[in-house]
């Protein structure tokens, strides 16, 4: 059987290899999407004690470790039944929605965005950032640039540290903010709800307004029809630092709403013996194989999902273009996978407004940032959306405080089962008997995962670019027959 | 000519007192176990954990240390620290999974030539018991930083 | 191809926090990209192993390899990238000792593994077993094998420069690269190989503003449990902060938020096994002369071996726990 191995794939947490098998005819006979590397967090986590865990489980991810570093903390609670000051959270969720922020920009600006402001046949060479900032100029670059100077900016203030905070501990924070800091972040997140609404703007301009981007995205090739996780606050409207977990259904219904301490009820994952990765799925729909549709306990948890498992936004600007996002795609649920370049921004606006929101609090420069827990450590879990998806931290420990199990259940992970669909149905539709397998062909392959911005969307500013791919055709005999490249 | 394992044990020895032992020991005539080898420290405080992780990961089955007893040290107070980082090393040792019985803090004055002698066979009996640590098999003993590697080629 | 000198950026075990530390000297990238042509970075830009193994042996002037060397793959790369480069960064503290996915070899890789498809949520029938090489209707696919325990890239091949911390500090990073341009222009001399760069020479306790006096530890406790004041050393508080071994050059930025050094910097200067100086800084100021006294202290440090190699673990003289199976 003829094969081709994409590998490595980039833009990913870790490492990832897509085999695509074709039958004698040249058609997609089937894909295979393996994670090829395993650290072992949940192992040798175990021994330690339970307020190292925000700083030990950063290490998971030094794209989002804010994402670790407060689900960690949220359990670290929860293991003590500790309940932090109400302006220690307002800090944690101030610190995580300036993440958020240069999180979200990043992988717009130079994963996502060249897509399609460049075009996906788009010369190699011009589909990047440098692309972009050709075609729309340096003075967007230059902003793209401080947002993210912005977005660390906010998180070093309260979080310590640019890249893999430190404050938060069991009960609360280390610190809290001056009054300058306060005025400066109130600054740059009103900087920030203007470069969010630019960058919408943006995106109606050059993707909206081209028709052949809108049957892109309106197509049925980057289409599923799956259950979507987000979670929300008590108006199910998207939070990304608290609240419980709602799933709605393909036809957009709630199908579950459960606090963070019942996830175990309503999670299960399969496993294959062919990748490191698990896939989890509903446990009360079932695993079903890798396919669409209601009675698939597969379940995505992204941008798009929150928006679909939401009611509304919680900020004004974003609500208004949350509807707009619904009417012109024709109603909720969306399932096209490439409106999430689309809903991303929608909640760049949200997190830019969110940064105001608590910046203007008063409580946010308050000395209370920590209550010291007085309870016996046992068990507990702490949820947060990571930009990638939920992302659930559960701890066992002993009456010290140490470590006796973990269990994880990593943002990306969520969605190891519907890019892996995703990503088979897209071959299956570009790579076809008769079909000349070029570099267009194999971005088209690449846009069916991208936007799920896989944990480690940090595309960067300034080199050439787009994934490396290599197809290695070989004959019945494995004799190499074609070497499609793309560099 | 025997086959049984014969430990090597590494005694980090203070020059003041049990060094003293040791050497009262030997004009003595006292027998005691061979398998000790002695390293003379001028003060059981000069003893740096490094020295203990080092001969483990050299090979060796378990180490001794000796000093003064606790208000008789040659400088006043210092093996009260030595007794501080040995208690903290051990377990941290423990926790690593090396026997207690493999690392061993004896005081001696520079009298207790016989005491000395029976407490390092007892010793060298107890780690002989546990077996060889043989810290290069569990662990791939290299040098500390690979000054020249060579290449293999394929990629 | 223009002719500046060649750069290549790659991750093995790692997080990605390197890239983002890299990425955060923001404008200073452009100079980068005017100074050197990115060849390979497989996180950012499109060239891939083929490629690099197409290149001449030594073209590319500098590597920043960033990562622990956990699988085969990982050790594959390690050795093509020394191949391709002439001059080899063991880039953040993964590279340089382990970092944190080192407190792997605290165990050994059946129990990792075996942990990872055993968890509450996991579905798992007895008779699953992960396999490296799996028979699929279409074909045989593969995944990498794990070592016996992570290490460090100098285990396994020669580097020649250091910089260490997770991440290094973007301003470190910055330095940097403003000293190999200078070097490229003639302006300034490279360290002497094997030198550790981009860090003080110092111990983080020198950059910290904290107060210090005399060390009398009369217990350790654990930092939800006080409120320790802001202006005085953490660890005369009872706190077990890594400060008294750990490399300065990331300016104290934990113990100004109130929080304690853990360890990410490295070992300072001379230093050849960072738990080992760590103990005996931690043990020297104890105030208790009996084993009672002592032990009674340090049973505030509930997990002595995670405190002491948090981060050093795979880069100690013994690189792991006894349960680690042979190289």
């Amino acid at each position: 059987m003829q094969r081709l191995t994409i590998d490595p794939i980039t833009r990913l947490e870790g490492h990832g290899k897509i085999e695509i098998f074709l039958d004698e005819e040249g058609n997609v006979a089937n894909t295979y999407f393996q994670i090829p590397e395993l650290r072992g967090f949940e192992r040798f986590c175990v021994g330690r004690p339970v307020e190292e865990m925000p700083l030990l489980t950063n290490r998971i991810c030094g794209v989002c470790p804010e994402a670790h570093h407060m689900a960690a903390a949220k359990a670290a609670d929860a293991v003590y039944h500790v309940d932090p000051p109400p302006a220690a959270k307002k800090l944690r969720e101030l610190l995580y929605s300036g993440f958020y922020f240069t999180d979200h920009t990043t992988h717009f600006y130079a994963l996502g965005g060249p897509d399609f402001i460049m075009g996906p046949d788009a010369p190699v060479a011009e589909r990047n950032i440098l692309g972009v900032i050709h075609k729309v100029g340096l003075e967007i670059g230059g902003k793209v640039i401080q947002a993210r100077k912005y977005g660390h900016t906010i998180v070093e203030m309260i979080g310590g540290r640019k890249v893999h905070p430190c404050t938060s501990i069991p009960g609360g924070l280390t610190k809290g903010i001056t009054e300058e800091q306060r005025k400066e972040i109130e600054q740059m997140g009103r900087w920030g709800i203007e470069f969010a609404q630019f960058s919408i703007d943006l995106f109606n301009k050059i993707v909206l307004g081209n028709k052949a981007y809108v049957d892109l995205i309106i197509g049925d090739i980057y289409t599923h029809h799956t259950y979507y996780m987000g979670l929300m606050d008590e108006k199910n409207k998207v939070n990304f630092y608290d609240g419980k977990v709602r799933v709605v259904d393909p036809d957009g219904k709630e199908f579950v709403k459960y606090a963070p301490k019942d996830y175990a009820a309503h999670i299960a994952e399969h496993v294959e013996p062919w990748t490191y990765l698990k896939f989890p799925y509903l446990k009360n729909v079932g695993w079903k194989g890798f396919v669409d549709g209601k009675d698939s306990g597969v379940y995505c948890a992204t941008p798009l999902s929150r928006l679909n498992a939401a009611d509304g936004m919680a900020t004004p600007l974003a609500q208004e273009e949350y509807e707009k996002f619904y009417s012109t795609l024709g109603g909720k649920p969306v399932h096209q996978r490439l409106a999430t370049h689309w809903a991303r921004l929608i909640e760049l606006l949200y997190a830019a407004e969110r940064i105001v929101e608590l910046a203007t609090d008063p409580e946010i420069t308050s000395p209370n940032f920590h209550t010291i827990p007085t309870e016996k450590p046992t068990e507990g879990v702490g949820i947060v959306e990571a930009p990638r998806g939920t992302l659930t931290h559960h701890y066992w420990t002993d009456e010290r405080g140490v470590l006796t199990k973990v269990n994880l259940i990593v943002g990306t992970t969520n969605n190891y089962a519907p890019m892996s669909m995703s990503i088979k149905k897209a071959a299956e539709a570009f790579i076809k008997k008769g079909v000349v397998v070029n570099e267009g062909i194999l971005n088209r392959v690449e846009m069916a995962f991208r936007p799920y911005d896989p944990c480690f969307g940090c595309a960067t500013h300034s080199l050439p670019g787009q994934m490396p791919l290599q197809l290695t055709i070989r004959n019945a005999k494995g004799e190499v027959v074609e070497v499609v490249k793309r560099d | 000519m025997t086959d049984q394992f014969e430990p090597v044990i590494i005694g980090f020895t203070c020059n003041w007192c049990s060094y003293r032992a040791a050497d009262l020991a030997g004009t003595a005539r006292v027998k005691y176990a061979p398998n000790v080898r002695l390293i003379r420290m001028m003060c059981s405080g000069r003893l740096d954990p490094t020295f203990v992780m080092k001969a483990i990961s050299g090979g060796a089955d378990g180490v001794l240390i000796t000093g003064c007893h606790p208000g008789e040290c040659h400088y006043i107070e210092q093996n009260y620290k030595a007794l501080r980082r040995f208690i903290l090393l051990k377990r941290t040792l423990t926790q690593m999974g090396i026997e207690p019985g493999r690392i061993k803090l004896v005081w001696a004055s520079a009298a207790e030539g016989v005491r000395l002698a029976t407490e390092i066979t007892k010793m060298v009996e107890e780690v002989r018991a546990l077996g060889p640590l043989n810290w290069d098999h569990h662990n791939g003993h290299q040098p500390l930083a690979i000054s020249h590697q060579p290449e293999e080629v394929a990629a | 191809m223009s002719d500046k000198p060649k750069f290549a950026m790659y991750w093995a075990a790692s997080c990605g926090g390197c890239e983002i530390a890299v990425l955060n000297i923001h404008e200073k990238i452009l100079d980068v990209d005017a100074n050197f042509d990115v060849v390979f970075w497989p996180v950012a830009m499109d060239a891939k192993y083929k490629d690099v193994e197409a290149m001449d042996d030594g073209s590319i002037l500098l590597t920043l390899f960033n990562g622990g060397i956990r699988n085969d793959e990982n050790e594959k790369m390690a050795k093509l990238m020394r191949r391709k480069s002439k001059i080899l960064v063991s880039f953040g503290s993964c590279a340089c000792e382990g970092c944190i996915p080192g407190l792997a070899n605290f165990s050994n890789v059946d129990e990792i593994i075996d942990t990872a498809f055993h968890t509450l949520t996991t579905d798992n029938g007895s008779e699953f077993k992960l396999q490296t090489h799996y028979s699929v209707p279409e074909g045989e696919i593969h995944i990498p094998t794990l070592l016996p325990r992570l290490k460090t890239l100098d285990q396994v091949v020669k580097v020649d420069y250091y910089m260490p911390g997770c991440p290094p500090e973007s301003h470190q990073i910055a330095a940097v690269i403003d000293l190999v341009i200078q070097v490229l222009q003639g302006k300034a001399t490279l360290p002497p190989p094997g030198a550790t760069i981009g860090v003080g020479n110092s111990t983080v306790c020198d950059e910290c503003k904290r107060a210090r006096n005399e060390k009398k530890i009369k217990y350790f406790t654990r930092i939800q449990l006080t409120h320790p004041d802001p202006a005085l050393c953490l660890l005369e508080q009872g706190i077990p902060c890594n400060g008294p071994a750990t490399r300065s050059g990331c300016g104290a930025l934990c113990p100004a938020a109130g929080a304690q050094c853990i360890g990410c910097y490295g070992p300072a200067e001379g230093v050849m096994d960072y738990g080992s100086r760590l103990i005996s800084s931690f043990a020297s100021v104890i105030d208790g002369n009996t084993p009672q006294e002592i032990e009674k202290v340090i049973d505030g440090i509930p997990d002595p071996a995670g405190q002491f190699y948090r981060f050093s673990l795979a880069g100690s003289l013994l690189r792991g726990s006894k349960t680690v199976k042979s190289n």
